[in-house]
């Protein structure tokens, strides 16, 4: 399929932001299509993490636009934005430390239930059958990043790994269609980070969404993504296939120095 | 038999202290602040039950009803109006705007119902019941049932409800909610609306204890449930329950067998050794700084 007929999920043009005089992110252009993985990786401060919060409003762009299944984002806020299809992960993991696994996940669906507090109080079956359904979702989420039966373990007591997994299925429960994850394999070794390319391109598959990665795992990068995009500066060094980026003199200067 | 007898009137105190603790605990634990305005709305509260139960001779349940809702808008409209604006703003200034609410209530209050203190009418009876030489006062077991149910209906909403998920959720990480499309603006006025209507329902069972309205009146029950909240870990729910409980007993058996006059001294001094010895309050979780 020739990427033109493809629906792009996310399309942003021009994108930059400044902190006070400090230029963060600059002239950023990026397309992801349904289906895709896209690499975004760069040195350390080239604004990989900003980009991300970007996409996701918690930053207020500064110059460009950012299109999410044809619809301008600008007015959202980042509840509209979740609302919208993104989802995301944390560099840093940001769990509900002190909720169980599976009321982190259930967080993640929180906008999917529609009883009211009344009928929470006075159980009445409306509640209990929207909560039957939203329990057995969260465990299916759980069972396909293996910790179906840590289920009732605060998320704090994971283990780092597992932590980050969850992580990902939190994310996963907003039902998105583009998921951000940021450096998912950080801290993990050789054999977990194997593990997590498998679930990576599983998950893409069952749900069919879009997955934008910043990673510093390049054996990662270049495994999963079929696109990659060199930020440098905050700008936009290169952009193309992992042959490309690999062959690129540009980027190896940028990562190795002269 | 005395000592029993004192006991129970403390826990009947203290499940006052306790259902306004859980304003200040809950809010606390959400919004991050120290809503000192608090006690206000317990005044303002007040006074509209005593309206609707003199002026308007409405019955005690439907006037209690009444004050519940107007506190809950209350608290509704305080919260944007005064403090959503200063959501990014230093906690200082969120604190000072706190306090600058609750003299505005207090003398909008002295100017709308005047300074002098009214006499609020008897809703419960002054009987008790007797067994053997012990006496219980129908208002202190009322009062202690009330905060038995209060609890029981707010710890099944926060763990069993979306929004109390949700709740918890913006308690530990605000931005991870957010991200996760969860309102927080929302969670946050449904936080207040919970703690205003509760601060009215304590207002009654204060006001049924001691039978005067005036202006200033959430001020002293407001500082001591606020300790009380500190005293059992601010932002801990059961914690606002504990230290409501405490505060109430040691309150009253100071005043039984120590003195009246130093009790509120003495009470502030089991707060401070509490404290010195878990800074974090009886239940609150000890943070500790990654570096």
């Amino acid at each position: 399929m020739s990427e033109e007929n493809r629906t792009p999920i996310l399309e942003v043009t021009d994108l930059g932001i400044d902190f006070g005089g400090l230029t963060a992110v600059n002239n950023l252009d990026l397309t992801i299509y349904e289906n895709e993985t896209v690499g975004l990786i760069g040195p350390n401060g080239a604004g990989k993490t900003t980009v991300f919060n970007l996409l996701t409003k918690v930053y207020e762009p500064t110059r460009g636009e950012i299109w999410l299944c044809g619809e301008n984002t600008h007015k959202m806020t980042t509840v509209q934005v979740n609302k919208a299809g993104i989802a995301r992960t944390f560099q840093n993991i940001r769990l509900f430390m002190n909720l169980s696994v599976l009321d982190n996940v259930k967080t993640g669906m929180h906008n999917e239930h529609s009883y009211s507090v009344a009928d929470a109080i006075l159980r009445l079956p409306k509640y209990k059958k929207e909560e039957a359904e939203i329990d057995e979702k969260a465990r299916e989420l759980l069972k396909i990043f293996g910790l179906e039966d840590k289920a009732e373990y605060i998320a704090g007591s994971l283990p780092y790994g597992e932590q980050r997994r969850l992580e990902i299925a939190r994310a996963l429960a907003t039902s998105p269609k583009l998921l951000l994850l940021d450096e998912p394999a950080a801290g993990m070794n050789p054999q977990e980070t194997e593990e997590l390319m498998d679930m990576i391109r599983k998950i893409r598959d069952q749900f069919h969404i879009a997955i934008l990665l910043i990673e510093h795992d390049m054996k990662l990068v270049m495994g999963i993504c079929e696109r990659i995009t060199v930020l440098n500066y905050g700008a936009m060094l290169a952009t193309g296939t992992p042959e490309e980026i690999q062959a690129n003199p540009q980027v190896i200067k940028a990562y190795l120095g002269e | 038999m005395e000592i029993l007898s004192y006991l129970i009137n403390g826990l009947g105190l203290g499940s006052v202290y306790a259902i306004i603790a859980l304003g200040y605990t809950m809010v606390y634990g959400i919004a991050k602040m120290l809503n000192f305005a608090h006690g206000d709305i317990i005044m303002v509260g007040a006074y509209l039950s005593f309206f609707a139960m003199t002026r308007f001779q409405l019955p005690v349940i439907v006037s209690v009803a009444l004050a519940v809702l107007g506190c809950t808008i209350l608290g509704v409209v305080v919260e944007r109006l005064a403090y959503k604006p200063l959501r990014q703003a230093t906690s200082l200034s969120v604190l000072i705007t706190a306090i600058g609410v609750s003299y505005f209530l207090q003398n909008s209050a002295q100017l709308l119902w005047s300074s002098s203190t009214k006499v609020y009418p008897t809703i419960i009876s002054n009987g008790a019941i007797k067994i053997g030489s012990l006496s219980i006062s129908y208002l202190s077991i009322l009062t202690i049932l009330v905060c038995i149910l209060v609890m029981t209906c707010l710890t099944l909403f926060v763990n069993k409800t979306k929004t109390g998920q949700a709740m918890r959720a913006c308690a530990e990480d605000k931005g991870a909610a957010q991200l996760m499309g969860i309102n927080v603006n929302h969670i946050i006025s449904i936080t207040f609306a919970i703690g205003s209507g509760l601060a009215a329902i304590a207002a009654v069972l204060l006001c049924a204890a001691y039978p005067s309205v005036s202006p200033t009146l959430g001020s002293m029950p407001g500082i001591k449930a606020f300790t009380a909240a500190v005293f059992g870990g601010i932002g801990s729910i059961p914690g606002a329950f504990l230290g409501g409980i405490l505060l109430g007993v040691i309150e009253t058996l100071t005043k039984a067998y120590i003195s009246t006059q130093l009790s509120d001294a003495i009470v502030f001094a089991v707060l401070i050794i509490v404290l010195l010895i878990k800074p974090a309050g009886l239940l609150g979780k000890k943070v500790s700084e990654k570096v």
